[in-house]
């Protein structure tokens, strides 16, 4: 009973919090109102840790009827809002689906939902308690962020309309339905939560109002709305299937329904692949970027995108040794290589940044469509150490951009001269997310070593080794831009307020404390829960644990022989700029007298790994790969 | 011999002390060769040793203070990745510990702005996204053969390794002329004196800095035959001629090509990883070979 307390406050006290910040109309109110709830929501998290680890999967009966009945009236209203803003908009495509789905959730209410009764509408085990740890404090430690954040924001651009308070409001909502969506067992619920969640980075994404914000807003909408309705035929699917409504309880379709499970689970991880924006529905999350940066680094981190892979890892048991699970494998695949090549041609770091995520998506979906024990644990690694490098940078990424008044990497030459600290943190979260012995490349290292010995496992071990040496060279590239080392800069970081400082900081500690601590993590949540699962489990030898954490020891020692170098150095020598006579602030005596400045720029290689042709090869064989799997489903349910 | 929980220790030690001589003594053997190709007579054999020593006795004129730490950390994870090598660690951990050294050359080269070493570390991340694939997929392609990543248990494998892996080890040797810094892969930097962008990623360091690159390549070299040797582990005499052979042929290949641009190396070693290396692959993998060590 008392877990179920705490599962209950995590869904419901965010939304308390956020009513109070609708309403707020004080700088200071809301700044104390975020931060406490933060406060209050992370450390219940932990208690959640600390009281559920060691437990089997936890199953909660919640009076079902008077909430369900409540969760359909306001999926009604919202469906109602969207319709209204659909045709102010003229969004044609945004109606018809919502048209779609509504009148699929009216028929399910009316003819087929009178005789369900689910007895546990919540569970919790170790899988939802990783995910409430990282909503719970990665989230919450962005919301503390967005505080300071979005004060600057406005000051910078006054032509957006000030609507913070609804903008926290909707930041909390959006905590609330994912704890909702890890926490419910029976799948209506979660097809609640996994619409409020669509509907509130819809909201977000068009904050600023402008035209492009509008329609990227309403990409993101229709994309989801669309895996929206493929989630709701699965409900009807199994509703037609068992007029009882056993199988909508989540953990008794994944543990002994199996058989009948495979239609819907495909039909719930299309679901998932448009919310975690694979390709080809890539293009929403992209567009995202518009959003105020601290919406970006939560939908990339811990909401949003990780609630696609977060269903498609659940269902994965499901999909292994299908066929259909190896389309959708592929899709991931295919996503997380040419997601890469193409962030070797962007310059906009958040762009990057989004090419990134989707590419580190397209991996955990990958693992989880070929399904395999081992992988299974890769898969939940990777969400893990990817949610934390990945908000780390988004934050730094927005700080600086609230400095320099630049989102492009040309722009942060010199950072470390700039934004000493900055420099340092998003170097720190750049190497969690492909040096080894961080996160990334652990996760990296145990998919190959799991792959090895999957069903067409090769495939997957090619496109790792391609797309991860891409990887390699965007992230490199981008760090030595921000370490080069300009002359005459001056230090403009000191404006950066205290809670900012405090959240990049904690952030960067747990990039690092996360490597030192995975094993731990491992052994008492991945590892339980894998094993079952599947009835066996994996993890890395005891040996190379050791040397890693040798190798990570020696990475942060090796900064301090810089100590040494600096006594009795001679002043710096300037670079070699081939025998040309040349000043401090890098200027050179050009030809004909002139004094030209020294501008370098990356290799972007966009006749090689340009977007649109990329995006265009990729998004045509995922709707291939998709294609397929959808005959073969056709081909089970006939 | 040496007791059992001591041994990897052992061997890393070796490698640790003995490496540079052997790789110093590689270079300079080269040196003689290429010399000798070329119709001169070439230095002493030992001249990188002089060389080496030479740098060390000058001043440290840097950038950037920060240089001398990426310079370093260039050395102690190469060093660590050898060491791991020689050791009988994991094969991949092996490799990450290799990328990783190598990242911090290119920031070093990054870090001083000059717009030679920028050249040279923007073309220095093109060879290393060249080599990695085909180099990831030797160590899959020794995984698939016998079962382990796994140095210690390669090597102790009776399996001629390399009639199971003909293609991997040709795909292989092209990259280790990117590795080597041969000619026509030598865009980063060359050991030859007619480079368009001067010494590339080096362009910047002096000195004692210089010096402990040279040696970090030294250590480079040896680890890099290394893994030659695992194709033939099972009989050392032939491993031997096989190193001799191979290194051979890409101070051939050096002193007979052309540098070529980094679209025309990039795809050339991509395409030989895709095509040798994953044909290679795929039939063992088809075939479902088990082959017990």
């Amino acid at each position: 009973m008392q877990i179920l307390n705490l599962l209950l406050y995590l869904i419901l006290f965010p939304l308390i919090a956020a009513l109070f910040l609708l309403v707020e109309r004080r700088d200071s109110g809301r700044t104390l109102i975020v931060q406490l709830s933060a406060i209050a929501i992370g450390i219940v998290s932990l208690v959640l840790l600390v009281l559920g680890f060691n437990r089997d999967t936890l199953l909660y009966a919640v009076g079902s009827e008077p909430v369900s009945q409540v969760m359909f009236i306001i999926e009604m209203v919202l469906a109602v809002f969207i319709l209204y803003l659909g045709i102010r908009y003229r969004k044609s495509l945004t109606v018809v689906l919502i048209l779609l789905q509504a009148g699929l959730l009216v028929w399910f209410e009316t003819s087929l939902a009178g005789h369900l009764h689910i007895e546990n509408n919540l569970f919790v085990d170790q899988f939802s308690i990783i995910m409430a740890l990282i909503i719970g404090i990665i989230g919450t430690l962005i919301c503390v962020y967005a505080v300071g954040y979005m004060e600057t924001y406005h000051n910078r651009h006054k032509e957006i309309r000030d609507r913070r308070g609804i903008f926290f409001g909707i930041l909390f909502i959006f905590l609330a339905a994912m704890f909702g969506l890890v926490f419910s067992n029976n799948l209506l619920w979660v097809f609640f939560f996994w619409e409020i969640t669509t509907i509130c980075s819809f909201l977000l994404i068009g904050y600023s109002e402008t035209e492009e914000a509008t329609n990227n807003s309403f990409l993101a909408l229709s994309m989801n709305l669309l895996g929206g309705v493929a989630f709701m035929a699965s409900i009807i699917y199994l509703a037609i299937a068992d007029p009882s409504g056993n199988l909508l309880d989540l953990n008794y379709l994944l543990t002994t329904g199996k058989a009948i499970a495979l239609v819907p689970a495909v039909l719930i991880c299309f679901a998932g692949i448009t919310k975690a924006a694979l390709m080809p529905f890539s293009s929403w999350l992209v567009g995202a970027m518009v959003a105020p940066t601290p919406v970006s680094a939560l939908l990339h981190s811990s909401t949003m995108v990780k609630a696609g892979v977060y269903i498609i890892v659940r269902f994965a048991p499901v999909l292994s040794g299908t066929t259909e699970g190896l389309m959708i494998a592929l899709v991931g695949g295919l996503t997380f290589a040419l997601a890469s090549f193409i962030a070797i041609s962007q310059n906009n770091a958040k762009k990057v940044l989004a090419y990134s995520t989707i590419a580190n998506l397209g991996l955990i979906v990958a693992c989880a469509g070929v399904g395999t024990y081992n992988l299974m644990w890769v898969a939940i690694l990777l969400i893990i150490f990817h949610a934390i490098a990945k908000s780390l940078l988004f934050l730094c990424v927005g700080t600086v951009e609230n400095r320099i008044g630049s989102r492009n990497i040309e722009d942060m030459g010199g950072l470390i001269v700039r934004m000493p600290k900055i420099a340092i943190m998003m170097f720190i979260g750049m190497a969690g997310m492909f040096l080894a012995p961080f996160g990334m490349v652990i996760s990296k290292w145990a998919a190959i070593e799991a792959f090895i010995t999957a069903p067409f496992g090769l495939i997957f071990i090619a496109i790792l080794a391609f797309g991860g040496s891409a990887t390699v060279f965007f992230w490199s590239k981008w760090m030595g831009k921000i370490i080069s080392v300009m002359r005459d800069q001056t230090v403009i970081e000191d404006t950066v307020k205290k809670e900012k400082w405090a959240v990049l900081y904690i952030l960067t500690g747990l990039v690092v404390v996360i490597c030192l601590i995975f094993p731990l993590i491992s052994s008492i949540l991945i590892e339980p829960f894998v094993l079952h699962i599947y009835g066996q489990t994996a993890g890395l030898s005891q040996a190379n644990l050791t040397i890693m954490l040798m190798m990570l020891c020696l990475l942060m020692i090796m900064p301090f022989s810089m100590l040494f170098y600096g006594k009795g150095a001679k002043p710096p020598a300037l670079p070699y700029m081939g025998g040309r006579p040349m000043n401090d602030s890098m200027h050179f005596a050009g030809s004909i007298g002139i004094s030209r400045e020294v501008v370098l720029s990356n290799y972007y290689l966009e006749k090689m790994f340009g977007e649109e042709r990329l995006f265009m090869t990729g998004a045509s064989l995922c709707w291939a790969l998709l294609l397929i799997a959808g005959i073969l489903l056709l081909g089970v349910i006939l | 011999m040496i007791p059992e929980p001591f041994a990897p220790v052992f061997y890393a030690l070796v490698y640790i002390l003995v490496a540079p001589i052997f790789g110093g003594l590689i270079a300079g053997i080269d040196r003689k060769v290429t010399a000798r190709m070329q119709g001169r007579v070439g230095p002493p054999i030992l001249q990188p040793f002089y060389d080496v020593g030479k740098l060390f006795e000058k001043e440290n004129p840097v950038v950037t203070v920060t240089q001398n730490f990426y310079v370093l950390s260039y050395v102690v994870f190469m060093v660590v990745a050898g060491a791991l090598f020689f050791s009988g660690g994991d094969m991949l951990l092996v490799i990450f510990a290799f990328t990783l050294s190598h990242i911090f050359i290119v920031l070093g080269a990054y870090a001083s702005y000059s717009p030679y070493s920028h050249v040279g570390a923007e073309r220095e991340l093109l060879q290393i996204i060249a080599y990695e694939p085909m180099i990831i997929l030797t160590a899959v392609g020794m995984y698939m053969v016998t079962k382990s990543f796994f140095v210690s248990t390669i090597v102790a494998s009776q399996v001629p390794i390399i009639l199971y892996l003909p293609g991997v080890f040709v795909g292989y040797l092209i990259v280790l002329t990117i590795k080597l810094r041969k000619s026509p892969f030598d865009l980063s930097t060359s050991h030859h004196a007619h480079q368009e962008i001067v010494k590339g990623v080096t362009t910047d360091f002096a000195g004692p800095n210089l010096g402990k690159i040279e040696i970090a390549h030294w250590y480079e070299y040896v680890f890099l035959l290394g893994v030659i040797w695992l194709f033939f582990a099972w009989n050392p005499l032939i491993a031997v001629v096989a190193i001799l052979v191979a290194y051979f042929l890409e101070i051939l290949i050096d002193n007979t090509m052309a540098r070529v641009k980094w679209q025309l190396m990039l795809r050339s070693a991509w395409i030989i990883a895709g095509t040798l290396g994953l044909v290679n692959l795929g039939v063992l993998y088809y075939l479902g070979m088990v082959v017990v060590p």
